[in-house]
């Protein structure tokens, strides 16, 4: 009963100093964000009040079962589902500023639509809100797993799951009001921030308390990539952050960092949070679930251990290859390439571990949708993280710089790799986590899979010619030594490219359609009735020995 | 350590460990993947030797072939300025009206005239010079101002309306209605005369009368237009601020007064004179006549001319 009360006077504090700052807010959007925090506190508390057992409370809020034998998976659920919601907010997003690139006139005319607006939306859905909700909700059920150990504070963990869905919101509604920090990948503005920081530092105590509380002698690989990614991702964030408000009260704010110290601290950022969110993270994933698919040992312990450490330590220098050719010093810009070359062995690692622990189960790919996703998934991995380093080497990167093939780069990695590593883990747990026999549809998958290859083959290609067109249009010189193209010459040009990119996202967003319905089905319980997707023929009358048969 | 076995499907043995049933095979590492590790990390190391790349107290590593970013593109600005100096100094010593006697010059000037146009002048004209509404097409042979290589060399260097340019282009049409020197039922009676010059209306005894009154003086009395104050030909389909109705007794109304900047500060001589010859290229370009004086009068015989060209059935 006291817990009830102190608790509801925390939610209670929460909501007046919500509800004060929007009173006190300098700016509109400010005041909208507080409104957003006081709307959450209003919610905890609702929930708080609801019943005075806090025992009850417990069990029926947070859901945390009461029997220490089973893992806490509820928070898993929701993951799963917030994953579900958020891919296909962010690939919808993202067809519609595709579709803008190609037909202006979708910008509406409005800020709110406009796509300098959209472009932070889509990518921050898919990359924080997709990933994001995927890698806390898959480390949550890995690290259970791997650790045979219940989640340590399972109050906490329910705080970080609701808690990054909060900043999400905060995070998607800032864009559409013109909130940002105008840094890429990190737009959140400070009081966000500060949120997200908490959130994460809570993260960080889940993880390490349920690795600490563990009852395995050993820490399994997926759990290492797990951990450089929280802590990598954390020390990334307080850096690029470290912002000045111009008032606590509104939502405008100054970073430290000026001129090209301020760009090379923002592309250590970037470029790491692909390293450690897209890639770390997204390897622990890989690392759990393709053996348990595919029931195999993972290939190779040894290189495990050695690509950890390479690439953990090599990607973190790679950043300033985003700065080639700027005002940043030119041995920064060699280290960042030749970190960049080594780089690729160390990424190809993973792809080597996840691809040979088929062996002994290739025959799967035929018959398994969910192994296919990942071999493909693995394919894509290798593709990107090859065409990366060779991207960072200066002269290819002259070309490449600025043009839509960093973008086609960026999205064979996202869609292929991560997209379609987080589908086959969708796939995988929610079966699992609603206790169903299997999917409502594995032909689902299958059409899911092939929508999205093929989807993910018109973007990459269409961007590829798109960008190596601008490359050689921009650097165009004629023989009297001036530059041939204007630059309004160059987009018309690739208008083509952009139709066709754009179909291949409607593509990718049809097959994520296809997985939302199928996940909606599994967890109402039901079963499509439909043939195996393998199915041997078996003509029992013809299993019989040859007789001769006497003539008449 | 306990619990290894030899996997069935690969013959190599585990590690021992198990994690929620997920074992760990002991594969040594592909050697492929160890010699291509190896050689990206030979590689790195012989780049930092070479090229920039250690930070140091004060400044970074030189590396052994002293190559910098900006000295790279200082050397190839170098070679290629070279390389133009001799058609610069030439096209520099030439004066504009001379350039069409000397084919390989006119040329080099168009060339360069084309991207410096890419540059400063697309914002407004687009970049097929074929100019929007209030934005004149450089294609055609209506010019406002003149459309020989001087006029257009003049334009260029002094702009139209530019304040504090005495050598400007200068000229301003009254606001008929919006000033209240026409009442509206005059304004669409001129309007109804002016439109009647290319037969989109029939003509009447009152407009013609207002526009000889009000009008003529600037866009003659044949109404093609005067370029001593770049008055537009009215007796043409062309239209800078539309042809419709509502359009052109609205320009009766309020007139539109468009500017252009003055490049002659803000671009060096010979940028303009190609930007000139370039323009001059692009179809509608008047031959140079050697007259007596850039005056007023010079121009006017050239106007019957375009008009005749463009002249409407």
């Amino acid at each position: 009963m006291e817990s009830v009360v102190s608790r509801s006077g925390w939610w209670l504090a929460a909501l007046f100093a919500s509800i004060f700052a929007m009173a006190a807010a300098v700016d509109w959007g400010f005041a909208v964000h507080m409104g957003i925090f006081a709307l959450a506190a209003l919610i905890g508390l609702v929930v708080s009040l609801r019943t005075t057992d806090f025992q009850a409370a417990a069990r029926g809020l947070l859901k945390v079962p009461q029997d220490e034998g089973r893992y806490d998976d509820d928070l898993i659920r929701y993951g799963m589902i917030a994953t579900v919601f958020w891919g296909m907010a962010g690939f919808l997003v993202g067809l519609i500023i595709a579709l803008q690139l190609g037909f202006p006139a979708l910008n509406l005319g409005l800020e709110w639509t406009s796509f300098g607006r959209l472009r932070p939306l889509h990518t921050s859905a898919v990359i924080f809100a997709f990933g994001g909700s995927a890698l806390i909700s898959t480390s949550f059920y890995v690290v259970q797993r791997t650790c045979r150990a219940r989640l340590a504070f399972p109050g906490l963990a329910r705080f970080v799951f609701w808690g990054y869905q909060l900043f999400i919101v905060l995070a998607a509604t800032g864009y559409l009001m013109g909130i940002t920090q105008g840094k890429e990948y990190a737009e959140p503005e400070w009081y966000v921030d500060l949120w997200l920081t908490i959130v994460w530092v809570a993260y960080l105590a889940v993880f390490v308390g349920t690795i600490v509380k563990r009852t395995e002698p050993h820490i399994y690989v997926a759990n290492w990539f797990y951990l450089s990614f929280i802590l990598t991702v954390a020390m990334l964030h307080l850096v690029n952050n470290a912002n000045v408000p111009v008032s606590l009260f509104g939502s405008k704010s100054y970073p430290l960092w000026s001129g090209v110290q301020g760009a090379l601290v923002q592309w250590w950022y970037g470029h790491n949070a692909v390293g450690f969110f897209l890639t770390a993270g997204f390897l622990a994933m890989m690392y759990y679930f393709v053996p348990k698919q595919a029931q195999r040992p993972v290939y190779s312990y040894r290189l495990s251990i050695l690509h950890f450490w390479s690439l953990i330590f090599l990607y973190i220098w790679a950043g300033p290859h985003h700065l080639h050719y700027t005002a940043l010093p030119d041995w920064a810009q060699t280290l960042g390439m030749v970190f960049s070359v080594m780089l690729w062995m160390p990424s190809w690692g993973g792809m080597i571990n996840g691809l040979m622990t088929l062996n002994g189960a290739w025959d799967k790919v035929r018959t398994d949708p969910i192994i296919r996703m990942m071999v493909l998934a693995l394919a894509f991995y290798g593709m990107s993280t090859f065409e990366g380093p060779m991207m960072s080497v200066k002269s290819v990167n002259s070309l490449s710089h600025y043009t839509d093939w960093t973008i086609g780069h960026v999205h064979s990695g996202a869609l292929g790799w991560n997209g379609m590593i987080t589908f086959a883990c969708v796939y995988y747990l929610v079966p699992r986590l609603w206790g169903r026999e299997r999917l409502y549809s594995l032909r689902m998958v299958n059409w899911h899979f092939w929508l999205a290859t093929l989807g993910i083959v018109f973007y990459a290609s269409s961007m590829w010619v798109a960008g190596i067109t601008q490359g050689l249009m921009w650097r165009e010189y004629g023989a009297d030594g001036y530059l041939v193209n204007s630059f309004a010459e160059t987009v018309a040009a690739l208008h083509p490219m952009y139709l066709l990119r754009a179909f291949g996202g409607g593509m990718f967003l049809v097959g994520a359609g296809i997985m939302t319905f199928n996940v909606w089905m599994t967890i109402l319980g039901k079963l499509r009735d439909e043939a195996p997707l393998y199915h041997p023929v078996h003509n029992a009358d013809a299993d019989h020995p040859l007789t001769a048969v006497p003539a008449e | 350590m306990a619990n290894k076995r030899i996997d069935e499907a690969t013959g190599v043995e585990t590690v021992g460990h198990s994690w929620d049933g997920i074992e760990e095979l002991n594969n040594p590492l592909p050697r492929w993947w160890l010699w291509t590790l190896y050689a990206s990390i030979v590689f790195a190391i012989g780049y930092v030797i070479v090229y920039p790349a250690i930070p140091l107290a004060n400044k970074g590593t030189e590396g052994l072939w002293g190559w910098t970013s900006r000295g790279q593109l200082a050397d190839e600005m170098k070679a290629e300025d070279q390389r133009r100096a001799g058609t610069l100094a030439a096209l520099a010593a030439t004066p504009i009206e001379q350039l069409a006697s000397k084919p390989d010059l006119m040329r080099a000037a168009i060339e360069g005239g084309r991207a410096a146009f890419r540059v400063n002048c697309v914002q407004c004209h687009g970049s097929g010079a074929a100019g929007s509404v209030g934005y004149p097409n450089l294609r055609d042979d209506d010019w406002l101002w003149g459309g020989n290589i001087k006029d257009i060399e003049t334009t260029l260097i002094n702009g139209i309306r530019q304040p504090g340019n005495d050598a400007t282009r200068q000229s301003l049409m009254p606001n008929f209605g919006k000033d209240g020197i026409l009442p509206p039922a005059d304004i669409a009676a001129v309007t109804d005369h002016v439109l009647s010059l290319t037969g989109k209306s029939t003509a009447n005894a009152k407009g013609s009368e207002l526009f000889a009154a009000n009008c003529a003086v600037c866009h003659g009395a044949d109404a093609k237009g005067g370029r001593q104050v770049g008055a537009p030909n009215l007796a043409d389909a062309i239209w800078l601020y539309g042809g419709k109705r509502e359009q052109v007794s609205g320009s009766i109304h309020q007139a539109h007064a468009g500017v252009m900047p003055a490049w002659g500060g803000k671009l060096d001589p010979v940028t303009i004179k190609m930007l000139a010859a370039y323009v001059h290229s692009l179809g509608g370009g008047e031959d140079f006549v050697a007259a007596p004086a850039a005056t007023p009068a010079a121009a006017a015989p050239a106007t019957p001319a375009t008009g005749e060209t463009n002249a409407q059935p």
